[in-house]
This record gives structure tokens, sequence and C-alpha cells, in this order.
């Protein structure tokens, strides 16, 4: 592999607060030196990149790659390719594929697709029970010795408070969070969107906000009982940045994410029944946005995740009762949190990139997240002065399922390197 | 074609009081036409309607099939069904149909909210809303507020309180929606369990006693109760629901004043009305369903182009044939 020279960018690099303009060196798939004016070396690519942001690759903890099971939709190939294009060189796969990715087996199965592909790092989520199904304990051992960075039954809550309390117990023993989506069933069954003013209006049952928060409650009372470390996916909610600002300050090992999606939009945009904007958790009210988006610049949420739905066309394409939750994140996120949060003041460019890669990859314990000379060369390049239009027809992922098509962003990755493989160079208006 | 009404009835959400009065005047003339010995004006002869039914409504479908009749459309009744899984697709595969068989209008009846925007947004023909999950059954709402206009001369500064199940209503929302529109107060009566997040934020008043509601009230208009609600848990049982919150004789007799009683069927007799009071001199039960059809025809005149001014005269330069 030739050696690249990313010459004149504004490097930031958050994990040793460092923005300043600089060249980066990336040899043997690290980088190899940091500094300003660095000579290049006999058959160097030298790419120039001023004007443009050197950052460490985002790494998104949460996305649905859907293989094995639903490849119509997306394989690990095509959602890492989606996601070299939005700038993210690492991704944590949850475990809700066909079959349930339970064991060491079928975590093997994502690794050497990953591998296969040879895009994106792909860091596998194991489920917490066997099949999802929340009545025995998968075995978290042999799958960490796999490759699985964490366990979670996303997709579906822990239901039983008994079978989180066991996981979080054994999951510390294999030093590997338990992550949550936190969603009280009873409450929530049948639901389709927040309980609102909107969803009265629209006649569409609605899903509380109480019923996030009592999960949370009770995750963050398990955390404290065991120990254990908790991670709690997708927050949507006031009342659940409020528990976690609690559990932060009680010391508990609790951390959080949030989607740009929640970031970014209310329950209004169900209005016309937009089946793109039906995710779950839903999207909630103006107050939770602001709480979410203060909760990240103050760190009580750790880090920012896209959780990359796909689904298939057909299946978004019908009454809004009977479509699937979920969207596509993974070639918006960082333009729809660049555009609404640099863009609307709550966090600085330094500040958003440490939320989208140096703090989710501390949240996990992976690799990447610095451009430390000697770190593997997971790179960045970021043009925060491109204003493109969403058009879903462009994304490289399977699926379009976007709330955002339409949408005009400013921001976008141009290079993106993992482990000092150019992975994706974007060419023409849009990623 | 037209604009007055727009392409599709979806709901009286976004209708303006104009439009929905005149949807109430150019009912008046259609009414006469069913009192005739022979009851059809050629207002749309050559017009093709599909009543596509996917949830079972007697007569919310006859309703609307005499209005065709009664206009001269030709009609074809479809009733569809399905799995929950299955519904979506059929939808998106029945307007697919529809449009290919360039169908004037279509009356849809579905079990999902949005379905009949669902439908109005993908095809060409006219589509009118005749009940969509829980959101709005527009012409139901019509032809309550032109059975109130009939009794009571007017609509503005009335007092109407819709009793029972708000939560799963779509009878109700399209009900506050006409009703704020033109004037009226409105109130909501029933078990904290019925009532939807946020309803006071709509502009109506909240009652937990009936007793409190009938005192206020010039119209009560009385909700079905779906037994099944019981069996999800909202209310205990219907014994007491109808202890608590039934519309009895006892109760209108210790009211001050007299109470027009409205119900859009089908009733539950003894479970939220009292029969001595469906029955009695103040219910208009039967006149809304006389006006039914009289709004439903004003309904798919209007959308199809059909000028308010020529109702009228529609209806009288049709001698019988
Ligand atoms: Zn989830
Ligand atoms: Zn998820």
């Amino acid at each position: 592999m030739r050696p690249l020279l990313l010459q004149g960018g504004r490097v930031i690099d958050p994990s040793r607060d460092f923005d300043r303009t600089a060249d980066v060196l990336v040899q043997d798939g690290r980088i190899a030196a940091l500094g300003a004016g660095l000579g290049a070396p006999d058959g160097v690519d030298v790419r120039d990149v001023r004007g443009k942001i050197v950052a460490p690759g985002l790494v998104d903890l949460h996305v649905h790659l859907r293989e094995p099971g639903s490849e119509d939709v997306e394989t690990i190939a095509s959602g890492t390719r989606a996601a070299v294009a939005g700038g993210f060189t690492a991704v944590c796969a949850m475990p809700n594929t066909d079959p349930v990715t339970d064991n060491q087996a079928a975590v093997g199965f994502i690794v050497r697709q990953a591998a296969r592909a040879g895009l994106a790092r792909v860091y596998p989520i194991g489920a917490i029970s066997v099949g999802q199904r929340g009545e025995h304990l998968s075995e978290f051992g042999e799958m960490v010795a796999a490759g699985v960075v964490a366990v979670s039954d996303d997709g579906r809550p822990v239901v039983s408070s008994h079978m989180m309390r066991t996981a979080l117990e054994y999951a510390r023993t294999f030093g590997v969070p338990v992550a949550d989506h936190c969603e009280e069933p009873t409450l929530a069954t049948g639901g389709v969107m927040h309980e609102g003013l909107v969803s009265t209006r629209l006649g569409l049952k609605g899903i509380p906000a109480a019923a996030e928060e009592i999960m949370v409650a009770r995750d963050i009372l398990l955390a404290g009982l065991t120990g254990g470390q908790l991670h709690l996916c997708h927050m949507s909610t006031r009342g659940s940045v409020d528990l976690i600002r609690r559990a932060k300050e009680q010391g508990l090992r609790v951390t959080a994410e949030v989607t740009p999606h929640h970031l970014a939009l209310t329950d209004h945009a169900c209005e016309g029944y937009d089946t793109h904007a039906k995710m779950n958790p839903p999207l909630r009210e103006a107050a939770d946005v602001a709480a979410l988006r203060s909760a990240l610049q103050q760190g009580v949420i750790d880090c920012i995740a896209s959780d990359h739905a796909p689904h298939a066309y057909d299946a978004k394409e019908a009454a809004f009762d009977d479509a699937p939750f979920g969207v596509v994140g993974l070639e918006t996120a960082f333009a729809v949190a660049h555009t609404e949060l640099v863009g609307g003041g709550v966090l600085t460019l330094p500040e958003l990139i440490a939320r989208m890669s140096t703090a989710p990859a501390a949240v996990f314990g992976l690799p990447g997240g610095s451009l430390t000379p000697g770190a593997p060369a997971d790179v960045v390049v970021l043009d925060i002065t491109a204003r493109w239009t969403v058009d879903a027809v462009n994304f490289h992922s399977k699926s379009r399922n976007t709330p955002f098509a339409g949408r005009t962003l400013t921001g976008r990755a141009v290079l993106t390197l993992v482990g000092g493989a150019l992975v994706h160079e974007a060419n023409g208006p849009t990623p | 074609m037209t604009a007055v009404l727009g392409k599709d009835l979806i709901g009286l959400e976004h209708l303006s009081p104009d439009q929905i009065r005149l949807v109430l005047d150019t009912a008046e003339p259609f009414k006469e036409v069913s009192e005739r010995p022979i009851k059809k004006v050629p207002a749309l002869r050559g017009k093709t309607i599909v009543n596509l039914f996917f949830e079972a409504s007697t007569r919310t479908r006859i309703s609307f099939e005499f209005a065709e009749k009664r206009l001269s459309a030709d009609t074809v009744n479809v009733a569809a069904s399905g799995s929950s899984v299955q519904k979506g697709e059929t939808l998106v595969d029945t307007a697919k149909n529809l449009e290919a068989m360039r169908i004037d209008m279509v009356v849809i009846r579905h079990p999902s909210s949005g379905a009949a925007q669902f439908l109005g947004d993908r095809i060409r023909s006219n589509v009118v809303n005749a009940g969509d999950g829980q959101h709005e059954h527009p012409t139901q709402a019509l032809l309550d507020l032109l059975t109130i206009r009939d009794r009571h001369g007017k609509i503005a500064g009335l007092k109407v309180c819709l009793v029972g199940d708000i939560l799963h209503s779509r009878v109700a929302r399209s009900n506050i929606w006409g009703l704020l529109k033109l004037g009226a107060e409105v109130g909501v009566c029933g078990p904290d369990t019925l009532m939807p997040r946020g309803i006071e934020e709509l502009g109506v008043c909240r009652f937990r006693r009936i007793e409190e509601a009938i005192e206020w009230a010039d119209v009560l208009n009385v909700l079905r109760l779906q037994l099944e609600r019981m069996e999800r848990g909202f209310i205990p049982s219907v014994r007491e629901y109808y202890r608590v919150f039934g519309v009895t004789v006892e109760r209108l007799d210790r009211a001050s004043r007299d109470i027009t009683i409205m119900h859009p069927g089908p009733m539950n007799r003894g479970v939220e009305i009292d029969s001595r009071v469906a029955d009695g001199s103040h219910s208009v039960i039967l006149a809304q369903v006389t006006n039914g059809v009289a709004v439903r025809m004003a309904v798919l005149y209007l959308l199809a182009g059909g000028r308010p001014e020529l109702a009228v005269a529609a209806n009288r330069a049709a001698a019988p044939e």
C-alpha cells in the first residue's frame, strides 16, 4: 500500500484536544506522523486537503446491517459501503438478524463477511438471550472471544428484570457492556408514534415517554445493583436525560447514545402519515429535542449513533400502522448532526467529532477515535462547507427509507481511510 | 376539475368553515330528492364509484350506496379484508388497480388511520373517507352538523358534548373539528382511560361526570362503546359504565332544560344509552340517518365538480326518468 500524505488540512483529534493546520502521513496502515510541513517521502500519494477537516474516522455503535436474513434490504457489504460514504470507519452491528447473532459461529460469519467486504470495520454485538427471546442467556464468553464488543437484544427490550440483572453481571465477567433498547412492552404495545397531541389528532396509537423512562430507571437501578456496564440505546425523552444525569452523578457505569433523527425531528414529522417518520423509539416533542441536545453538549449523553435500520420500499409504502419502524442513517448522520448541532450552535466542530468518534469508541472500548501517531489509520476527511440535498437514490445503502429526503444539509465525508486503505472518495455533488 | 372541496374529502380538520357550510347548504336540496316517489337525479350519471370497505359497516355503506344511486352514479361494492400484515400491501395494490380501471371516485373505509389519505395521495380519482381507523369520519360529522342545524336553527353558540370513548373514536375527532369551526362550544365526557392525550388542547371542555355534562349541554352526542374496550381493560365492566356514564331518562329529567340526543349508531342499548332516551322525544337519531344520505349526496356532488348553486337547479331539472 502506497503511503499517503494528507496535506494542509485542519486536523482535529479530540482524543488529545488537537485542532490546528497540519499534515498527516499514513504509512503501513497507521498514522506515521502528524505535524506542520511534513516532507513527502518517495512514492507517497499526496492529497491536498487544504480547507478540509482531517479527523479520526467516525464510529457508530448502533447499526442494523440485516445480514444474515434480509439481504434484499442490506448486506454487510452494502451497509459498510454506506458507512464509509458517511465517514464511518467502524460500525457495531446489532444482532437482530435472522438467524439471531446469539452464538460464536454467527459472530464469526459477520466478522468474515466484513473482512470480505473490506470497507468499514464491523464489530458485532451479540444477543443477550438465545433467539432474543428473553429466556436463556446467550454464550457471552464464546461470543466475546469471537469478536463481540457488547451484548444487546436491540429490536426488542429486555423485558425480564431478572434477565437484565443477570446479563449485566455475566457481561461484567467478560468486560463488555450491555446495550438496552428501553421500552416497557405493556405500555408500548400497539403504539406507532409518540403519545401526544399529534397522535391524538392523527388518531394513531401513541407510545408514552414513560414507556422508555421506566426501563431506563430500571436499568440504572440494576447497573447500581450489579456494578455492570450499562449502555442505553437511542435515548428519546427529557425524562430519560434526567435519569441518566442522576446516574452519572452517582458514579454508575452508565453511558447513552442519541440518534441524529431524535436530535433533528419531532413528532410533527408524522403528520401526513409519513411512514419515514415511523421509528422506535418514536420522534418526540420539541422539549425532548432540546433536552437531548443539551445533554449531548454536556456529555450526559455520550455519543451519537445512527440506529441505521434499512427497510424495503414496499414495507414503508403502507398505511402508518402497517409500516415497520426504522430509518437509514449512515449516509446522513454526519451531515444532519453538523447542520443541526454545529450550525445550530449546540456543539463546536471538535465537540461534534468527539461525540461521533472518540466518545463512542471509548464507550465500547474500541480502537479508533484518535489520530495519535502509531494508531491505526482510520481517518475521515470532511468538507464542512459542502451543501447538498438528500436524494435517497444516491445512497450506497440498498434501502432508501430516510426521513431527510429533500433536506439541504451542510457537510460530507470526501475521503475515508480504514487501516490506511482509501475506501471512499467522494466525487460529484452528493456522497 | 373541482376546487370547492379539493380532490378528496379526508377529514374536517383541514376544511374551512366556509367549505363545511357549503356542504351543509348543498345537502338541503338533496334532502328533497329522498322524499320523491322516484328518488333519483342525474347529477352523477356516467360516473363510476367504488365503495371500498376494508372494515364491515353496513349502515355507512348503505348510506353511501343510496347517495350514489340517487345521483345516478354507477357503483361497485368491494368488501376487502385481510390479515393486518397484508393490509398495507392490499391497499397499494388496490390503489394501482383502481387507477388502472379509471374509476371516478372511491369511498374508502379502512381500519388504519391515514389509509384514506394514503389512497388519495396515490390515485387521480376523488377519494371520500368513510372512516379511517381512529382518525376521522367526516361525512358522519357533517350529517351530525346538519341534524343539529335542522333542530336548533344554528350551530354557533350551541354547547355540544360528545360522550364516551373519545380515545378510539373517529366520529369524535371529526365532530370536534366541525363543531369548533362552526362556532359551537364542544365538551367531551367519559372516563380518563378513554380520553386521548392533550384533548383539552384542541379547545374542548372536559367533563368527568355525566351529570355535569348534561347540565352544561344543549346537545349530547352519545358515542358507541365498543365492547372490546372492556376486554382490553379500558373499563372494568359494561355494567359500571352504564351506571356511571349511561345517558338515562332519570339523568335527563334532572336537567334544567331540554337536550337534543344524538348517536352515530349502531347503538348498544343499555350500555351507553337508555332505550327510552334513544327512542324518546329528544332523540334525533333517525333524523341523523336520513340526513346521512343527503350529506353524502352533497359531498359526492361537490367532489365530482358540481357547482353548489346548481344543486337546486339540478334537482328541479331532473324529471324522473
Ligand atoms: Zn432499538
Ligand atoms: Zn436498533
